[in-house]
């Protein structure tokens, strides 16, 4: 950190300091102390109530399936696409970074949306899963689709410019050394990798989890079938079933706080740099 | 959201430092591209660029006067118009303030700052639904801050103020995690050496301080401005959704979806995509400037 600079008065600092910390207060921590106050407002005894009750958890089952498949494969996808970008010279890589990072910048409407054109009723694919009795949306599979498509950058963007920083000396000396590529990957490359791939995880993970817009189009939110826990938030909102609303809001608001000490404590005490502050 | 927590950043770290190449003129040892390469480009076309296209495909199939017809209805320009312009303003302003964050936290110590700077974050690991109805409970005439705006004629629940504000809260990070590791970098002899030679501290703010962070200013505007386009989540709740008032184009597009319009709502979907194109564009665009800059 810079030090103070002679310039600049005691005055202004704090004028400066002062104005910051209340516009983070206002837009950063209200909201996030309203979601508990408001998830309480009621007792206690209303806010276990509407976590136990069954539609509310089997939204939470729900977006635990989801994160736990759509997560890993995630995970998969971003290895590879990291080992193919970062340890190989090929014409068009950044291109092909660009297209993976693609869906960051589509709204996550439009990533539910082109799922319904293929694969709802109206849909290119519709008509043969229909003849087929298979469901893809308005059920799980939809749902698990377009999670994995606005979480496809998280894992590969974290992992690409860790891996290509690295370089390849050390696979080199292993696989020198006789070991096989699988080994050199789980030995070398792996624990070279960890705390980036955990961050790229916890990240994935809190989107996985919390996805709202591209879910709400491809779920046709049916109670306690295909309801996820963001979704669920929305349907007691609309009932204006206020406290139920924010006491499973609180969960997931719990989920985010949980992310952002992790990610933080990763980067204290690992002293690892995200990707894009590096 | 979305939690990106910084993920989302990263479509910068892709584009933003002149990247090292090194070139090797041997052939790697290290096997697997076929394997990994052939996986990488397999799912990224099943997951990602079949369904875009297909998208492109069906508004293809709409026609050229059904596609204007439907996709640049009244009720669709009012709904570009109202998102472009709240994500415009909220970007703005996010520029200002989020200026004024990554300054004090760069600059100044005071306590708390560590969990404070971790807390900017947060935006990206709300799910975009629960800042929602947060939001909204602040903002509505009898909520925390509403109750008292109320009275002072200041409407921001239900009307485009709280769209902006709710894209505030959306964007903040962008323009946080963008400028404060340039801050950082910028070098306090030179500010000393601008000040020795007689300039105001204003104007080593504007003369030296300003251009060498604008670039990083710039892509984290741009960054905002694209997801605030796009974004549903925290937005319907505080927004009201009247339509040509405070309907927003990605609501159009579910509302078109839910009364069976697939065709509309193709068409403006496809409009929302190529415009956040056109941002990627411009923010590799920022960022091609700012290495011909650094390295004429």
């Amino acid at each position: 950190m810079t030090p103070r600079l002679p310039h600049q008065s005691r005055g202004l600092q704090l004028t400066l300091i002062l104005c910051a910390l209340v516009f983070i207060g206002f837009f950063l921590l209200l909201p996030l102390v309203a979601v508990f106050a408001e998830a309480l407002a009621k007792g206690f005894g209303t806010y276990t109530a509407a976590l136990v009750d069954p539609d509310a958890l089997s939204a939470i089952e729900l977006t635990l399936l989801v994160a736990a498949i759509s997560v890993p494969l995630n995970v998969v996808f971003g290895l590879c696409a990291a080992w193919a970008i970062a340890k190989f010279d090929f014409r068009g890589k950044s291109v092909l970074c660009t297209l993976i990072d693609l869906p960051f910048s589509v709204s996550p409407v439009v990533a539910g949306l082109v799922y319904v054109l293929l694969f709802g009723a109206q849909g290119w694919f519709g008509p043969w899963l229909i003849d087929h009795g298979v469901r893809i949306i308005f059920a799980v599979p939809g749902i698990i689709l377009a999670t994995i498509l606005v979480t496809f950058p998280f894992v590969a963007r974290e992992l690409i410019p860790l891996m290509e920083e690295q370089g390849r000396t050390d696979e080199e000396a292993a696989l020198a050394l006789g070991a096989s590529g699988f080994r050199t990957f789980l030995r070398v490359t792996l624990p070279n990798i960890k705390w980036g791939l955990l961050y790229g995880v916890l990240l994935c993970n809190a989107r996985a989890m919390g996805e709202f817009g591209a879910v709400s189009v491809v779920s046709g939110h049916l109670r306690g079938l295909t309801n996820t826990m963001p979704l669920h938030v929305e349907i007691l909102y609309n009932e204006y079933n206020f406290a139920a609303a924010f006491a499973v809001a609180s969960l997931l608001a719990l989920l985010a706080l949980v992310t952002l000490v992790l990610k933080t404590s990763l980067e204290w005490k690992f002293g690892y740099s995200h990707g894009s502050t590096r | 959201m979305e939690i990106a927590l910084s993920s989302q950043l990263q479509m910068q770290a892709a584009v933003a430092p002149p990247r090292k190449r090194h070139r090797r003129s041997r052939k790697s040892i290290v096997p697997g591209f076929g394997l990994t390469m052939g996986f990488t480009v397999a799912w990224l076309s099943l997951i990602v660029l079949i369904p875009l296209s297909a998208l492109f495909l069906r508004a293809a199939g709409l026609g050229w006067s059904e596609f204007l017809a439907v996709g640049f209805s009244e009720r669709a320009i009012a709904a570009y118009r109202i998102s472009f312009a709240t994500a415009f303003a909220a970007a703005a302003l996010n520029g200002v303030f989020g200026l004024l964050t990554a300054w004090v936290f760069v600059r100044y110590e005071f306590p708390g700052k560590r969990v404070l700077n971790a807390m900017v974050d947060l935006p990206f690991a709300l799910p975009t639904a629960v800042a929602g109805i947060a939001l909204t409970a602040l903002y509505s005439p009898n909520g925390w801050i509403g109750r008292f705006l109320e009275p002072l004629g200041i409407k921001v629940a239900y009307t485009p103020v709280g769209i902006t504000i709710a894209l505030i809260f959306i964007g903040l990070p962008f323009i946080v995690r963008s400028v404060e590791p340039v801050l950082a970098d910028v070098r306090v002899d030179v500010e000393d050496a601008a000040l020795s030679l007689g300039a105001r501290p204003l104007q080593v703010f504007v003369r030296v301080i300003l251009p060498a962070i604008l670039p990083a200013l710039l892509t984290g505007f741009a960054l905002a401005l694209a997801r605030g386009i796009g974004e549903y989540g925290s937005v319907i709740f505080i927004a009201g959704n009247m339509p040509f008032k405070s309907e927003i184009a990605p609501l159009l597009i579910v509302t078109e979806l839910e009364q069976y319009e697939y065709g509309a709502a193709t068409a403006i979907a496809t409009v929302l995509l190529l415009a956040s194109f056109a941002m990627l564009l411009l923010i590799n665009g920022i960022q091609v400037w700012t290495r011909k800059r650094m390295d004429p």
